[in-house]
């Protein structure tokens, strides 16, 4: 339960923390640092739990028919990683409170780095190899925010994007290699993975998931050949560096493999594979580290040969290395964290980063000064300090390696201790010498507890190199006994092992390194050298760009050549993909040439159709040069088809089809008045080309075998005897379980309510987002104008609005008859709607009946005089339907039936006798308020449209007056 | 009966079929309405054709399913009528504002050279 909490306090924090002003800096950063606290306090409180080898495991059933559950699992390795975690994000967000300006949005800040916690907090807790990976890309994810935090700088951007790449596909690797883990070893949670090594190291499929797992640690670590990321992560700011490239990030991807140590290694790739990686990365960074100008850029290729050091460490394989790799990360989190935390004070209080700039800051910042030339010793391995013993380990690991004969291992040992002390040397030197005069601001002291947790570390490197075995032993021990199991070694953390070959080797390497520096520093200018000697050509960053533009461009490269924008090809490619799957089909068909007979043709229906063909025809003719005429022969192309489901027993179908057409109607007459004028070609005197008419006629073809195509297929279709279906339960059960006679009501409202109750919300949403398209519709500038059918000089009528037609009896009879009709239509809808259950009606129909007499209405009148009598609010509407709707439906969940059930009643009401009432009733009531909302939403919303365009204010007014005055 | 309707609902898709392949955007909208009675159509024929037959049930007798048109593609192409005209609708507007915006009817909202 503690684990939970554990896990979940800093996402929730993350929550809390975004919420908060963009001001509160004070308050956010109290709140981050009681999260971290709570944190911290929690992994302290498992210690006595934790230090008696007992591994503490919380399971959530997540997947348990796959066997795959969501584990919590702490032992000692998680525990120390967890307050290293805690703690120093506890020090950073103290730090950041001082460190970030009062323009920076905080709030976003504090929510990046609380849920990067959580992040890593998850890695380290996780107990399924999944569950892992999903915490891993978390990390990924949050870090790529917080380096990227000032997005508005370039080099944010470009590190943040650099390091999300680089570590994300890493992480796709390591999820390939989790899986094929898992594979090997049957299950996916770790305890059942770490109790099958033997097994996974003997199997065929070890090396190519040891070598996706290395690729996912070695991303995250920034090892070698991907360490080009890390050094351009140090765009974020300060506090960020000093959390994610000390303690947690680049730590994740050691911890990783320290956590499947016992699995994985043992065997000659773990050590080629981890150990070269290692060693290059541990040389290189040292080497690159002394070259550096910017202090943060110093840090971060010594973090890059830190970390291959670990690494090294982990590759050698021998228990004794273990230990030393878990004792060098803990050491190198607090000596690295508060070198960052002292750069981000000399940048926050001198406005520069620049060694070449900077010098003699002991006199202008003696406190600040002391604690990072202490924290820099401890990196440099100076004795007294924590760095020193692990490194003297390192040293003994890298003499065991070769044992006596082969001592390039040892070598590469000291070459990075030299290059080690000479980049310490090097950092420190901004301390000395002539006080630097051309700074952007003045350098002091910083505020009291900005330098704290500074203090704090130093203290701790202070304390571990003085008595390690007293002040860490413990839970280091602990650690490696949870990685080490019965192999632990033993081993003894003391500063004086007496003269030895380690020790040897360290006064050697500090010796070289001080010379080395000198050397550099007044015979190589290394102060104002631009060039890094030998490895300058050696350039990540400029392979990783030039790759990442290959890839973008030859992305485009692939969609001009296989893709479109046009809308034409893509139906044209969609028709013809659709006549080659019918085509199949076709193959599969049985002979029918019996069936082609014509003697059950009834003659009115054929005529009926001829008319109905014929409209299609014609509007497909005359689609592009006279719309009107092709919507109105489109309608009569309607209305044969709902005549068609009049004839064919389909009552409920053709009432909705002809509500529907007119209301379609009336929706494009709306909306061809934006549409602009054409004339026609022959009018033009225009000639069409050889390829339109080439593509014309290909068009054509197309057309008429799909046609044919789809006439065979429902011919087929009409020839097959009926098939058994489920719509013989339907009729079956119309009367009995859903209590109405109109089966297709039934149907819609009782049997598929749930489908009914989608339909009427995808209408909804397509009202509202018409709405919303509409509020920002930019007529075309032809368009604005009053058009000329309006602009008639003659009918007097022409020049009223229709509101002043309605008052001066413009139409005044058919006005009288129209207005007369809505109680008519109304009653009629009502009609519709009470008897839909038994007999063709129901909401559906009700509605838009309703909808068409409220239509007749505006049409009449006009939009103003008709909204200054009668607001309809279609929104309402519609939220009242959808709320009717589901409350039916939540109704039978509250009386413990399933959602939607039904329940009949049967009221006796005077004069209208015994009146039906099924719970269906108040949903198809919902129906009925949804159709009439959307379609009145959609149909007033346009027609407003050519109201408003008379209030387009200035030029365009000017414009539109003057277009109309041309019409005229 | 069969022939005509199978007949029909061919000549409305070849219409449909060569509206959408047009390049104004009207025309697409008119190609898209046809399509709509097209498929609608051929839904409701899944379920035969059948005269003098609609889904009422006469109450007090035991249901013959021989005696009814099949309600399920009835039901099926109620809402999809409803929802073409939403889509309609929506469609509308967007061409509307594609017009609006790029100064053209043209379905890509740029005019081609050679335009027919």
């Amino acid at each position: 339960m503690t684990l939970l909490l554990l896990l979940l306090l800093p996402f929730l924090g993350c929550v809390i923390a975004a919420c908060m002003p963009a001001y509160a800096r004070n308050r956010e950063a109290w709140f981050a640092a009681f999260i971290a606290l709570c944190g911290l306090l929690l992994t302290l409180s498992l210690y006595p739990e934790v230090s008696s080898g007992i591994v503490i495991k919380h399971e959530l059933a997540w997947l348990p028919m796959f066997n795959l559950n969501l584990v919590l699992r702490m032992d000692g390795l998680a525990w120390l990683f967890s307050v290293l975690i805690q703690g120093i994000c506890l020090l950073v967000v103290l730090y950041a409170r001082y460190y970030m300006s009062p323009k920076d949005p905080v709030p976003r800040f504090f929510a990046f780095l609380l849920a990067f916690m959580g992040a890593m907090q998850g890695v380290v807790i996780s107990g399924n190899l999944i569950q892992l990976v999903m915490f891993w890309e978390l990390t990924s994810l949050t870090s790529f925010l917080l380096i990227g935090y000032w997005h508005h700088r370039a080099d944010a951007r470009r590190g943040a994007r650099m390091a999300f790449t680089v570590t994300s596909i890493g992480g796709l690797c390591l999820l390939a290699g989790v899986l094929l883990l898992g594979y090997i070893a049957g299950s996916y949670d770790l305890d059942a993975v770490l109790a099958s090594a033997d097994v996974i190291r003997a199997h065929q499929a070890y090396a190519p998931a040891l070598l996706l797992i290395a690729l996912g640690a070695l991303t995250k670590s920034a090892q070698f050949p991907f360490h080009f990321w890390l050094p351009h992560a140090m765009a974020a700011p300060t506090p960020v560096s000093a959390y994610l490239h000390s303690a947690t990030m680049v730590k994740a991807g050691i911890f990783l493999l320290m956590r499947l140590w016992p699995v994985l290694a043992g065997t000659p790739e773990w050590t080629w594979i981890i150990g070269t990686a290692g060693v290059c990365t541990m040389l290189i960074g040292a080497y690159l580290a002394i070259f550096q100008h910017d202090l943060k850029g110093l840090l971060a290729y010594s973090t890059i040969s830190h970390l291959g050091l670990i690494t090294c460490l982990l590759g050698i394989g021998t228990p004794l290395a273990m230990v030393a790799a878990i004792f060098h990360t803990l050491n190198h989190a607090i000596f690295k964290a508060s070198l960052f935390m002292a750069v981000g004070i000399i940048d926050h209080e001198s406005g520069t980063r620049d060694m070449r700039k900077l010098s003699g800051l002991s006199r202008l910042m003696p406190y600040t000064a002391t604690l990072a030339i202490v924290a820099s010793a401890a990196m440099a391995g100076v004795p007294l300090l924590n760095g020193f013993l692990s490194k003297e380990m390192f040293f003994a690991e890298a003499l065991l390696v070769g044992a006596s004969t082969n001592w390039w291992m040892s070598a590469a040992a000291v070459l990075m201790g030299v290059f080690g002390v000479a980049y310490s040397m090097r950092f420190i030197s901004v301390f000395f010498g002539a006080r630097a005069t051309e700074l952007p601001k003045q350098p002091h002291e910083p505020p009291r507890w900005m330098r704290f947790p500074v203090e704090l570390l130093v203290l701790c490197c202070l304390i571990v190199g003085v008595a390690p075995q007293l002040s860490i032993g413990v839970p280091l021990q602990t650690a490696a006994a949870s990685v080490l199991g019965e192999r632990l070694p033993d081993y003894n953390l003391a500063i004086w092992h007496g003269i030895n070959t380690p020790l040897i080797m360290s006064v050697l390497a500090f010796a070289l390194g001080i010379l080395l520096f000198k050397v550099l520093k007044y015979r190589f200018n290394l102060l104002q050298s631009i060039h890094i000697p030998v490895l300058y050509r050696f350039n990540g960053k400029q392979a990783y760009e030039s790759s990442m533009l290959i890839l973008a461009s030859s992305a485009a490269r692939l969609e001009r050549l296989f893709s479109t924008r046009r809308l034409q090809p893509q139906l044209f490619l969609l028709v013809l993909a659709g006549l080659f799957a019918s085509a199949l089909m076709l193959q599969a068909m049985p002979d029918f040439k019996h069936a082609w007979s014509v003697d059950n043709v009834n003659l009115p229906f054929a005529m009926l159709w001829l008319v109905g063909c014929t409209c299609a025809v014609c509007a497909a003719w005359q689609a592009k040069y006279h719309r009107l005429a092709a919507l109105m022969l489109v309608g009569g192309t309607g209305i044969v088809t709902s005549l068609t489901f009049l004839w064919l027993s389909a009552p409920d179908l053709a009432l909705t089809q002809l509500m529907v057409e007119t209301v379609t109607t009336v929706l494009l007459l709306l909306g061809l008045r934006w549409l602009p004028s054409r004339i026609s070609a022959r009018k033009m005197n225009l000639v069409a080309s050889n390829r339109d008419k080439l593509r014309r006629s290909r068009d054509l073809v197309i057309a008429i075998i799909a046609g044919s195509v789809m006439f065979v297929i429902s011919y087929f279709v009409l020839l097959h005897p009926a098939n058994f279906t489920i719509s013989n339960f339907f009729l079956d059960n119309a009367v009995p379980g859903g209590g109405g006679t109109n089966v297709v009501n039934v149907l819609l409202v009782d049997f598929r309510n749930f489908d009914t109750l989608g339909e009427i919300t995808v209408l909804s949403i397509v009202a509202l987002t018409v709405y919303a398209l509409l509020r920002r519709f930019r007529p075309a500038q032809e368009s604005i104008g009053i058009p000329a059918q309006q602009a008639n000089q003659v009918d007097p009528a022409s020049r009223q609005t229709p509101a002043e037609q309605a008052n001066s009896g413009y139409l005044l009879i058919p006005g009288i008859y129209l207005r007369l009709l809505l109680p008519v239509i109304g009653i009629s809808a009502a009609y519709f709607f009470m008897r839909g259950h038994n007999l063709p009606g129901g909401g559906f129909i009700a509605g838009l009946v309703f909808a068409v007499g409220m239509i007749i209405q505006y049409m009449l009148a006009g939009t103003v005089w008709i909204e200054s009598r009668l607001k309809l609010n279609p929104h309402r509407w519609i939220a009242v339907g959808i709320g009717l709707a589901c409350f039916t439906g939540l109704g039978s969940l509250l009386l413990g039936y399933p959602f939607l059930t039904t329940h009949t009643a049967h009221v006796t009401v005077p004069l209208l006798g015994e009146i039906h009432l099924p719970s269906a009733f108040i949903f198809d009531l919902g129906v009925f308020a949804v159709v009439v909302g959307t379609t009145m939403l959609i149909l007033i919303a346009l027609a407003h449209q050519s109201v408003r365009s008379h209030r387009v204010p200035g030029a365009q007014q000017d414009n539109s007056t003057a277009a109309s005055r041309e019409i005229r | 009966m069969e022939l005509t309707i199978a007949l029909s609902i061919g000549v409305l898709f070849s219409s449909g079929i060569w509206l959408i392949l047009r390049p104004r955007s009207f025309q697409v909208i008119t190609g898209l309405l046809l399509l709509s009675y097209a498929v609608n159509l051929f839904i409701f024929i899944t379920g035969r054709l059948s005269v003098n037959k609609p889904p009422l049930i006469i109450q007090g007798e035991a249901v013959d399913p021989a005696l009814y048109a099949d309600p399920l593609p009835q039901a099926l192409v109620l809402t999809a009528i409803v929802i073409g005209f939403a889509t309609t609708a929506l469609y509308l507007v967007v061409l509307l504002g594609s017009r609006g915006l790029t100064g053209t009817d043209h379905v890509d909202g740029k005019e081609r050279d050679s335009e027919e």
